[in-house]
């Protein structure tokens, strides 16, 4: 099962943890990822931020990304959940979460969909700073995390 | 007809989210489209971002990636989500 859901409300990922695992028994492992607003990014302090995408492709991306997992890693299901809209500090930002038998794929699987999520999913975010806000630049550690899962291995970055 | 749609900083720059060409027989790719823009001058430099990323149909796409009339094509800077 794909659950792919983009939303301006908060979210509880204990909530969302156990509703990937689903009673599921052949369920072994569960891993998930939330990701956050940090209060210092880049060398300045972040009082919060505004997160824009593009309607429509944003889901799209997010399903294509999560149906290329599940074609490298036998999992019971996938659930990837992205605020959008105003944030403030310390609120969660992003949840994916991955169900497999054994905790090998369900890790394996999380990481690369964080890795792809941050460079082909069509999200930007706009920091707020007491200087005001600014577009924060892509970055070049982000892009070799995701090229890493291109090499042949299924298994290992 | 193509729509064109702009995200972020490029569509702040540009006071513009979207906007319609009238197709052109000798574009090819997205590549194409995006040099008739740079073309216009002034703020439509900002597509000259080494970084910029296109989609063709809401797909991830590159600069080479063919084009048609009919379609609905996106410039945007490197993404920045998760």
């Amino acid at each position: 099962m794909i659950s792919i859901q983009v939303q301006t409300a908060p979210f509880d990922s204990g909530q969302l943890t156990a509703a990937v695992h689903g009673g599921n028994l052949a369920v072994g492992a569960v891993v998930s990822f939330t990701g956050y607003v940090r209060d210092f990014n880049q060398q300045k302090q972040v009082h919060g931020m505004f997160l824009e995408h593009f309607p429509g492709m944003t889901e799209k991306s997010l399903e294509q990304i999560a149906h290329e997992a599940r074609q490298r890693w036998p999992l019971q299901s996938v659930q990837i959940l992205h605020r959008v809209g105003e944030l403030e500090q310390g609120e969660p930002i992003v949840f994916v979460a991955t169900a497999s038998a054994h905790r090998e794929d369900a890790f394996n699987a999380c990481a690369f969909i964080m890795d792809y999520l941050k460079t082909r999913a069509p999200f930007w975010k706009k920091e707020q700073t007491a200087a005001g806000s600014h577009w924060v630049d892509g970055r070049a550690s982000d892009q070799a995390a995701a090229t890493r899962w291109q090499q042949d291995s299924k298994d290992s970055p | 007809m193509i729509k064109v749609l702009f995200f972020a900083r490029y569509k702040e720059v540009l006071k513009q989210e979207q906007l319609q060409l009238q197709w052109q027989a000798q574009w090819q790719t997205l590549g194409d489209i995006r040099a008739h823009l740079v073309q216009q001058g002034g703020p439509w430099s900002v597509l000259e971002d080494p970084g910029i990323m296109c989609a063709r149909n809401q797909d991830m796409c590159r600069l080479d990636t063919a084009v048609q009339d009919g379609d609905e094509v996106a410039f945007f800077p490197t993404v920045t989500g998760g």
